[in-house]
């Protein structure tokens, strides 16, 4: 590259900036109050479009000079809708659970008044002296984020906010540098894929440039398709730039000419902020011809999945974008070689891409110098199932899970029991009490049988039966495969049946054995990660639970009664209260009834085993109970 | 409004302008798919053979990759389309019973449509928003934190649910 043509981007990256910069300050000048409403999926699921619909209602009442922003996802998922106020003078506060009734006492109360309401507030989001903050918060003693910074804090579709908030400038800066100098860059960083394998990126990077062939591709894999993941479509929906920027950098370094970005089709609001992204990236010249004046030129476009799991896998997801049956296919020749269109294809995950500017901007030691030897920098988790605080966290690499579940989480609720995490979706495992304290890496969670893959984490407690849990991954992955290899499609099949049988008070010991072996075979016998993952679920349950498995088997009793063929809900008559209905009103399918004496009894065929008459029943009496095996049940005396 | 009613005869016409629109695009097939589906509710077979000849397919080729694709549909669907999650974090929440119990208020199976035309039931892996498990969607609206009584209300809203 010519020194002109560096000159050129610089100059014309700090235009680009001021512009930015200028546009802000008018908007956001400081001095007049700022209401930022979180409107990712998780906020607007919470209701968070009444809520801002109730503050717009109530500022146009008295007119102050408020500003209102859509803004992402903070990763306080559990306290959505989150609503942020920042006025000139005070620190920025976040208030959680927020109503429309809370939000208009918001409005009246502190952004026109002086009352900060913290009866409401989550704390504030700097130190300062007066008001809590939530960084005392015993979570923020580990989190550390890096991809998901801008999250919640700029407005997504607004690409003047990223850009004042450092955005695009990692894209100025590689421009002037020489390709081959940012892969370096990046290996020095030390970053590894976070789609689930953890393969090192500078070597993907490396060949994929090293290849013949023209045009190249770069592609964004943002399938996310295991079931309790959600990182990709919060940072897709709270900074899309971030990731398009990466993709950009990426593209540059590979030499590739064209972009995709391959999401899932149930996130409509993640397209949608994607396809605004693009359009501003583009009037902007960050993509087209010439970007920034560096000669480069990329474009990328937006493609939308259409419900297959199995095309997060690289292979298949190139075969369906072309088009075709997303089937994987054996690799090598993997896609940096041979990918889209038979020629070179760079793919990395959304997070992978995120990485990448940060990485640019702050330098690879900075990076390295978070995280474990060999997996470096943050890991974002998903939090969900039995833990307080459901949503996203980014913690650096070997933070364990007890950290993350328990100091990040906020631990179980109801005052239950922690029985294991779930990490890794359908490709990773089931890790007990005794790996709580494990610092979780790429490589350690693959020591304990489990896998990173794409950072799902569901937690599960005394409640849920792991023999059940090893069915339902089992039930995933025979569903989603594809069918291509025998092993995969007709091994999982046996071994569903197996673990079914087991759930249903059937099964023998031997099936044990034998669900070792088909394991092994399946392993094996498939071609991509979807198959050669599949019996991890069931191998970690059987390792760490193996007593679950053989109580189903050999007393057909399930200790977390859970398997609804195992259990049978049940009226203690000595404790049931004549005079209470409470169990009855609460039965949707009419299965309980007074006998003669005004005890309730339930018909167990009717019985759905929803759980609504034990949580009806009011404490003091207690008298609702769960029977495993169901023939516990005494037999129903004839009602006359 | 109800363009996803079923209608006698597939607009063969509003097909032909689709696939006419994306004569130039590299690898049009799935996005052209998802355009029919969008505006016809479902792929009419009678889409297949002018989707074929459009882009220069095998009629065949075009029957599998519907077929593949859990998402393409191939005869009419309801007016509504209840999306219950089978993930993980709504399954260790209850999901199924969710699940049992829509299935006993719209009377349908997994996959199955109202005699109204109503309502359509739909499993999907994961709706990503697991902190709100259980959880479900109608059309585009999300519910979370489900419970059975709730979901009468919920369905109430969007008519009755088919008898
Ligand atoms: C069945 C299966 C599903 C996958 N799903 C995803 C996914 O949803 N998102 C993703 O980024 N990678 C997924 N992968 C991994 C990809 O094949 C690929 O390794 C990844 O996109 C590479 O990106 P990275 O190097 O940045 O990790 C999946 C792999 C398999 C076998
Ligand atoms: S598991 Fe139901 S939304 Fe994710």
């Amino acid at each position: 590259m010519k020194i002109a043509d560096t000159l050129d981007v610089d100059s014309t990256f700090q235009h680009l900036r001021s512009q930015a910069l200028a546009s802000m300050r008018d908007h956001l000048d400081g001095t007049r109050p700022i209401v930022m409403v979180g409107t990712a999926t998780c906020g607007k699921a919470a209701g968070a479009l009444e809520v801002l619909q109730a503050i717009r209602e109530e500022l146009a009442k008295d007119q102050p000079d408020a500003r209102v922003v859509e803004v992402g996802c903070m990763g306080h998922c559990y306290a959505e809708p989150l609503v942020i106020i920042n006025k000139p003078g005070n620190p920025p506060m976040a208030y959680g659970y927020v109503t429309p009734e809370i939000a208009r006492r918001l409005v009246r109360d502190y952004v026109i008044g002086d009352d900060p309401s913290l009866e409401f507030t989550l704390g504030a989001l700097e130190e300062n002296d007066l008001i809590p903050s939530i960084y005392d918060l015993p979570r923020f003693a580990y989190e550390q984020n890096i991809v998901l910074k801008n999250c919640g804090h700029i407005d997504p579709e607004n690409i003047d906010h990223y850009i004042a908030s450092g955005g695009y400038e990692a894209l100025a800066r590689a421009l002037r540098m020489q390709p081959q100098e940012i892969v370096e860059e990046i290996k020095l960083s030390g970053l590894r894929g976070r789609g689930g394998a953890g393969y090192p990126t500078w070597q993907k990077w490396r060949v994929c440039r090293d290849s013949k062939g023209r045009p190249k591709y770069v592609i964004c894999n943002a399938d996310e398709g295991d079931p309790g993941a959600f990182m990709d479509r919060a940072i897709l929906e709270s900074d899309p730039h971030s990731v398009i920027e990466g993709m950009i950098v990426a593209a540059y370094a590979v030499g590739a000419r064209y972009g995709y970005i391959y999401v899932r089709a149930e996130y409509p609001l993640a397209v949608h902020r994607i396809e605004i992204a693009l359009r501003q990236a583009r009037r902007r010249g960050l993509l087209g011809k010439n970007i920034l004046g560096s000669g480069f030129d990329i474009d990328i476009r937006l493609f939308q999945g259409s419900g297959a799991f199995v095309c997060g896998e690289e292979t298949a997801l190139i075969a369906s974008l072309e088009g075709r049956q997303g089937l994987p296919r054996h690799r090598p020749p993997f896609p940096a070689v041979h990918g889209l269109n038979g020629k070179p294809t760079l793919i990395n995950n959304v997070k992978t891409l995120a990485y990448v500017p940060r990485i640019i901007t702050n330098g690879a030691s900075w990076f390295s110098s978070i995280g474990t030897e060999k997996s470096k920098g943050t890991a974002v988790f998903a939090l969900a199932g039995k833990v307080v605080n459901a949503g996203l966290t980014e913690v650096p690499m070997g933070t364990t899970l007890r950290q993350i579940v328990f100091d990040v989480g906020g631990g179980i609720p109801n005052g239950k029991q922690f029985k294991a995490v779930q990490i890794g979706g359908p490709s990773g495992g089931c890790l007990p009490q005794s790996a709580l304290d494990l610092p979780i890496d790429f490589d350690s969670l693959r020591e304990v049988g489990a896998m990173m893959g794409s950072g799902g984490m569901v937690v599960l407690d005394e409640d849920d039966c792991m023999v059940e849990v090893a069915r339902y991954f089992l039930e995933f992955t025979q569903r989603e495969s594809c069918g291509k290899c025998t092993m995969c499609r007709l091994g999982t099949k046996q071994m569903l049946e197996m673990l079914k049988d087991f759930t249903i008070g059937q099964g023998s010991m031997e099936d044990l054995d034998k669900l070792y072996e088909m394991a092994e075979d399946i392993k094996e016998g498939s071609l991509c990660g979807l198959g050669r993952t599949a019996p991890n679920p069931v191998l970690t349950t059987l390792r760490y639970f193996r007593d679950e498995y053989e109580a189903h088997i050999k007393e057909r009793h399930c200790p977390a009664l859970m398997c609804h063929d195992l259990i049978a809900y049940y009226v203690l008559p000595h404790k049931c209260e004549r005079s209470c209905d409470a169990c009855v009103g609460a039965c949707t399918v009419e299965a309980i009834s007074p006998d003669r004496k005004g005890i309730k009894v339930i018909d167990q065929e009717k019985c759905v085993k929803c759980n609504l008459c034990l949580l009806a029943c009011p404490p003091q009496y207690n008298a609702i109970i769960k029977l495993s095996p169901p023939e516990l049940v005494p037999a129903a005396k004839k009602v006359k | 409004m109800d363009k996803h009613q079923e209608t006698a005869e597939p607009d063969l016409k509003r097909i032909e302008e689709i696939v006419s629109r994306y004569r130039d695009q590299k690898w049009p097939l799935i996005s052209l798919l998802q355009e029919v589906q969008e505006e016809l509710g479902y792929i009419p077979p009678e889409a297949i053979r002018p989707i074929a000849r459009g882009t220069g397919l095998f009629p065949a080729q075009v029957q599998g990759v519907i077929s593949f694709y859990e998402q393409f549909h191939t005869t009419p669907r309801g007016k509504n389309i209840v999306k219950v999650c089978r993930g993980t974090a709504c399954h260790v929440r209850g999901g199924r019973t969710i699940l049992k119990i829509v299935k006993q208020n719209l009377g349908v199976e997994e996959g199955g449509t109202t005699p109204d035309m109503n309502f359509t039931l739909e499993t999907v892996p994961c709706l990503g928003t697991c902190f709100l498990a259980p959880s479900m969607m109608v059309n585009k609206d999300y519910f979370g934190k489900l419970a059975p009584p709730k979901l009468k209300s919920i369905l109430q809203q969007y008519g009755s649910p088919g008898e």
